[in-house]
């Protein structure tokens, strides 16, 4: 029998854990159709989550796209159906050919499972996040490296930890009717590997932390206190290079991992600061939001 | 004559031809592993400029990669052999990344900045920054004429000296320190 996993009408970080929530329980060989007929916008965390939840299965999911024409041709700007061709079986009809690039787009949904792919990664963000970041954000130049430098460092960890190959996806957007208020860009990058979990697992912080061990002390062992899988010094100054970045612009940078979730919280946003006891999903997922710039800031 | 190595040209030698930004720790590693070579096959005592000149970015992990681990053996109580370094090329950018990463080792380089100017980086107290200032002043110093223009007591001053050129950012030449040398 075939569970359906109902994809909500706007897919952002918050509304993906409904998703999370359904495949949660389902046994990883269980037949799934994820259904997104009815979704009219995701933001680059809904997508790269949707790849990662395929790449988690056992068995290749079945997936309905959007109904409409024109969520249907973002989505595919956005290069979302190349990879999910591949990892889903799509039950229903996808804009063929190679689409033009979204103008607010900054980086497609790319693959990164090695060095190469970051380096491919920051040359074709560096150019348009400048651009975009200095006449929608109004950063400075400086600010504009220090975002592709966040971005490098995040889909290290991918390389570095998971395990597995993963994603990334960069987008701005006016969230004007939205919580910030502002013009935004946003990063996602995730992954269906390890976990954080898993990845410290071998480590003097796991051994200290005995059965108190679990996701949620994994994120903050590598997220507040830098710690890393590699024992060897200087390991971890990516992370801390992000959470620096964030702060120093307003931005909010969030992590989920296996059942938990840590979030560096602006001042324009309530989120926690930890969640623990969330549904269980693979590897992790990261996402960076830059806001505009306001006056004063 | 003042060794010049080119960090682009390493970084296309060791990596991609195409490449012009030292991101990523296994694009660090391969780098500093040329870089490594280069160093080697220098003279005892040679300074050697890493020029950053034609680097676009710079991440972190990369940083970390070629710059600490080229420096913590050279600056170890038994060093691996008798080199220093000192950066040029350095953007404001390439320094913010630098100085974040050498701080967390408790490390410091001489960077040449675009006057020629030379000034230390990462993790230096502001006593030994003014004895490091005092004597690239000087050209060559006893200890104590630094202690008596820095305001220190002779021992604590040479101490502070014989710490400096541990970390490779003065030399030892008898009994004066002397600044690592006029680079080309």
């Amino acid at each position: 029998m075939t569970a359906v996993i109902t994809v909500p009408a706007y897919l952002d970080e918050q509304s993906f854990e409904q998703v999370i929530e359904q495949v949660a329980p389902l046994p990883a060989d269980a037949k799934l159709l994820v259904d997104a007929r009815h979704t009219r916008f995701s933001t680059p965390y809904g997508l790269t989550g949707l790849l990662c939840l395929a790449q988690s299965r056992a068995e290749k999911p079945d997936f309905a796209p959007p109904a409409e024409d024109e969520v249907k041709s973002y989505w595919s700007r956005s290069s979302f159906f190349r990879y999910a061709e591949e990892l889903f079986t799509v039950r229903g009809t996808i804009p063929k050919g190679r689409a033009h690039q979204d103008a607010d787009g900054i980086l497609e949904v790319t693959p990164i499972a090695k060095s190469e792919d970051v380096h491919a990664a920051v040359e074709r963000v560096k150019d348009r996040a400048t651009h975009i970041l200095m006449n929608k954000l109004h950063l400075e130049s400086r600010a504009t490296m220090g975002f592709t430098v966040s971005l490098s460092e995040a889909c290290q960890n991918i390389v570095e930890h998971a395990g597995r190959g993963g994603w990334v996806a960069v987008q701005s957007y006016n969230w004007a009717k939205r919580r910030v208020g502002r013009q935004v860009v946003v990063i996602s990058v995730a992954d269906a590997g390890q976990g954080f979990r898993q990845s410290l697992g071998t480590t003097r912080v796991r051994a200290i932390a005995g059965d108190r061990w679990s996701d949620g002390e994994a994120l903050e062992a590598a997220v507040t206190n830098g710690y890393s899988r590699h024992t060897e010094p200087g390991r971890g100054q990516g992370i801390r290079g992000i959470k620096g970045y964030v702060h120093r612009h307003d931005g909010r940078l969030s992590i989920r991992s296996g059942t938990s979730r840590v979030t560096i919280v602006p001042p324009w946003d309530d989120s926690p600061a930890r969640e623990d006891s969330l549904p269980a999903f693979a590897g992790s997922q990261l996402q960076i939001i830059i806001p505009e710039r306001v006056e004063g800031t | 004559m003042t060794p010049n190595i080119d960090v682009r040209e390493a970084l296309q030698d060791s990596v991609n031809p195409a490449y012009t930004d030292l991101v990523t720790r296994v694009t660090g590693q391969r780098v500093r592993m040329l870089i490594e070579q280069r160093i080697a096959g220098l003279a005892d005592g040679s300074v050697a400029v890493l020029d950053f000149s034609h680097i676009g970015l710079l991440d972190r992990s990369c940083a970390d990669e070629i710059l600490s681990k080229l420096m913590l053996p050279l600056t170890a109580e038994h060093p691996s052999k008798d080199g220093y370094v000192v950066l040029r090329g350095i953007s404001e950018h390439h320094l913010e990344i630098i100085e974040a990463v050498l701080e967390v080792h408790d490390l410091a380089l001489v960077v040449q900045l675009p006057s020629a100017e030379l000034r230390l980086v990462g993790a230096v107290s502001a006593k030994e920054r003014h004895c490091w200032e005092t004597v690239m002043r000087h050209g060559e110093a006893l200890v104590d004429a630094v202690a008596d223009e820095v305001g220190l007591a002779c021992e604590a001053c040479q101490e502070m000296l014989e710490r400096l050129a541990r970390r490779r950012l003065l030399r030892r030449k008898a009994d004066r320190f002397v600044p690592l040398g006029a680079v080309a």
